[in-house]
């Protein structure tokens, strides 16, 4: 009999059995694109730390990936991130989280990471719900769906998170689904090469607490509306807003370089060395 | 003048003492009283080879620290009373990884924005206990600028020792007092290094087994071992565990590692204790008031006697006991409504023998408003 052994693997702890992810969750498919990005580029699992905060997708990382991971308070991965890039700047800090915890209660941080242009590499699963809580509104909920927290339809517009974090700074933004993992994991490949500061949002299904209230159904279903709502960036800005309503921007929202913070602290203190 | 005395304010005197206990990596916010401190590491880190940054908010300054101190670094972090509430959720965070770190609070007036540039000690129970769950801290404290300096380096010894997160609790009359600093020469002080893993690459490591002193070897992330940390409960190894065994002896470790080294930790002045009658215990500026009082009044033989905290937590239950025993009045002075005080009843015999002096308006306290004090207990009436 042969073994066969997922090819991945050799990146997680293997006395880790077990997920904490439930039936039809989007985290598998985003896991895979981050860990096949670092296989593709040919980086040892060594060159990174990963540092998550709290919800259903801060777990991707932690305790699973095999190398120095950092399992942070709600909503902060990207302030300690900004003190572990700082402390090594050599090494490529990845932050994965969710949309609650970077976009609500951590959405400061979120924007001035981008605005200083510090070089991480942020992962941002959007489900548009807190799932490990139970399935409350989030500020990515769109308007007027039901949930546990608004019973009576959200009242509340919702966040764009990649538009924003684009006008705050950052050197390199892209959003795309889960029903789009290659190009997903082509753009994880370009934002951990990318000097600067670096956002992807993947959007992601989560059938048990989002399905459910929004009636999109099951995981499959889920991933077919991504499919059939999702517009590619170029084709988008070409459009009215109102044909925009209800659809999924996706694609790379920018690409540029510009001075970087940990380089800047190195260069800083070069400078300082020598004029003493 | 010599080369090495300088004229500074406490905070300045606390910047000095950061940078030779070997202060690495400074985040910090503006607050009143405390700017002073960010402001001078600011320019003086990076020509020491260190960086400082100046974060969003306070909440991400007490994380970037952590995060910094997590690969090899000395870190520290200042504020004042409202940003020392916000830091307190990542505190905890400091004590459940046990991440060695300083957090300055230069006390003002509070609650809420309070007085901004008034002094006050009120922040003392918030450093024992601001942050969830059951944990033990270590706070010092100082009441001149030497002293400052001083217990500055002391903090970062300990932070090291133990892996804890240490708090310096300053006061806005401390740091902003100007005065003279003799500066230590380097060496004259001792100063801890992080006591780093010798487990060689390729052992299992366990970032939370303490070695047979109690002590636990770090490794730095980007190190030779991988290793998880978390905020949850976690075993040896930091991997989460919710198994009543594992968090029973992860919570005694934590208590224990401070609490049951409070001699170690216990740093304190005595001025005329041994034949005291009527003793004085104070911290921070309000020593200073006291130690006043207690001079002048010494020369005119009346036998009173100034016990000075410097270690206010693991407080230093056995060490009070025994300096009140022989003492008929114990008068405790501080800049608030007696947070010092409850825990010198606690452990006296005579809890009905133990008096306040206090001033809670943002007014330094005076010698008057410990003589009134004193008078009472001396049955004299105000």
């Amino acid at each position: 009999m042969t073994v066969s052994i997922h090819p991945l693997k050799k990146y997680t702890r293997s006395h880790i059995t077990r997920t904490t992810t439930c039936p039809g969750c989007g985290i598998g498919i985003v896991s895979q694109a981050i860990l096949r990005a670092i296989d593709e580029l040919e980086f040892n699992m060594d060159d990174f730390v990963f540092v998550s905060g709290i919800g259903c997708s801060a777990w991707i990382p932690s305790p699973l990936y095999n190398t120095d991971t950092l399992h942070t308070t709600h909503g902060r991965p990207i302030a300690f991130a900004t003190g572990v890039k700082l402390g090594l700047p050599n090494k490529n800090v990845m932050v994965i989280s969710g949309d609650g915890d970077l976009a609500a209660i951590g959405g400061n941080h979120l924007i001035h990471a981008a605005r200083r242009n510090i070089n991480l590499t942020v992962i941002l699963l959007n489900n548009g719900i807190y799932g490990m809580t139970g399935g409350q509104t989030a500020p990515t909920t769109p308007r007027g769906l039901t949930t546990i927290t608004s019973p009576y339809g959200t009242m509340e517009h919702n966040f764009d998170i990649t538009p924003m974090v684009v006008t705050a700074g950052a050197s390199y933004a892209a959003r795309w689904t889960t029903y789009h993992p290659r190009q997903m994991t082509r753009s994880i490949k370009k934002a951990i090469q990318k000097k600067g500061f670096a956002l992807i949002e993947a959007m992601s299904q989560c059938p048990v607490q989002y399905g459910r209230v929004s009636k999109l159904g099951k995981a499959v279903d889920m991933l077919k509306d991504f499919k059939v709502n999702s517009v590619k960036i170029n084709k988008a800005r070409n459009m009215e807003p109102e044909a925009l309503l209800g659809k999924i921007v996706i694609g790379e929202f920018v690409d540029i370089e510009k001075a970087e913070l940990s380089e800047e602290c190195m260069n800083l203190r070069r400078k300082m060395m020598e004029a003493m | 003048m010599k080369k090495d005395v300088v004229f500074v304010q406490g905070n300045e005197a606390c910047v000095r003492g950061a940078l030779y206990a070997g202060l690495d990596f400074f985040a910090g916010y503006p607050i009143t009283p405390s700017t002073e401190i960010a402001e001078l590491l600011s320019r003086r880190l990076p020509a020491k080879r260190g960086k400082f940054i100046q974060m969003e908010d306070e909440i991400s300054s007490m994380c970037a620290i952590v995060g910094a101190s997590l690969t090899g670094k000395k870190v520290m972090t200042a504020t004042s009373g409202p940003g020392f509430s916000l830091k307190q959720e990542a505190l905890g965070f400091a004590v459940m990884t046990e991440t060695p770190c300083v957090i300055v609070d230069v006390q003002r007036g509070g609650p809420s924005t309070g007085l901004p540039t008034s002094v006050s000690q009120g922040d003392v129970m918030q450093a024992r206990w601001g942050t969830h769950g059951d944990h033990a801290v270590i706070a010092l404290t100082a009441s001149n600028s030497q002293d400052v300096f001083a217990i500055t380096v002391e903090a970062f010894n300990l932070a090291e020792t133990f892996r804890t997160p240490v708090i310096l609790l300053l006061d806005e009359v401390v740091g902003h007092t100007r005065e003279r600093l003799v500066e230590p020469k380097a060496g004259e002080i001792d100063v801890v290094e992080r006591l780093k893993t010798s487990v060689p690459e390729g052992t299992d490591y366990h970032p939370y087994l303490p070695r047979e002193d109690g002590r636990l070897p770090m490794s730095d992330f980007g190190g030779v071992h991988r290793h998880h940390v978390t905020g949850l409960a976690h075993d040896m190894w930091g991997f989460p565990s919710n198994k009543p065994d594992v968090v029973y002896g992860l919570m005694h470790h934590l208590i224990d590692k401070i609490e049951g080294h409070v001699n170690e930790i216990t740093r304190v002045k005595e001025f005329f204790v041994d034949d005291a009658e009527c003793l004085l215990i104070s911290y921070g500026s309000a020593a200073r008031t006291t130690r006043h009082v207690v001079e002048n009044r010494r020369a005119r033989g009346e036998k009173l006697g100034l016990l000075e905290l410097q270690t206010l937590w693991p407080f230093p239950a056995d060490l009070v006991r025994e300096r009140c025993a022989s003492a008929n009045h114990i008068i405790v002075v501080e800049m608030n409504m007696g947070q010092i005080l409850g825990e010198v009843k606690k452990v006296v015999k005579n809890p009905d023998g133990v008096f306040l002096a206090n001033r809670i308006d943002g007014g330094f306290i005076t010698p008057a408003d410990v003589l009134n004090i004193i008078r009472i207990t001396q049955g004299k009436g105000v």
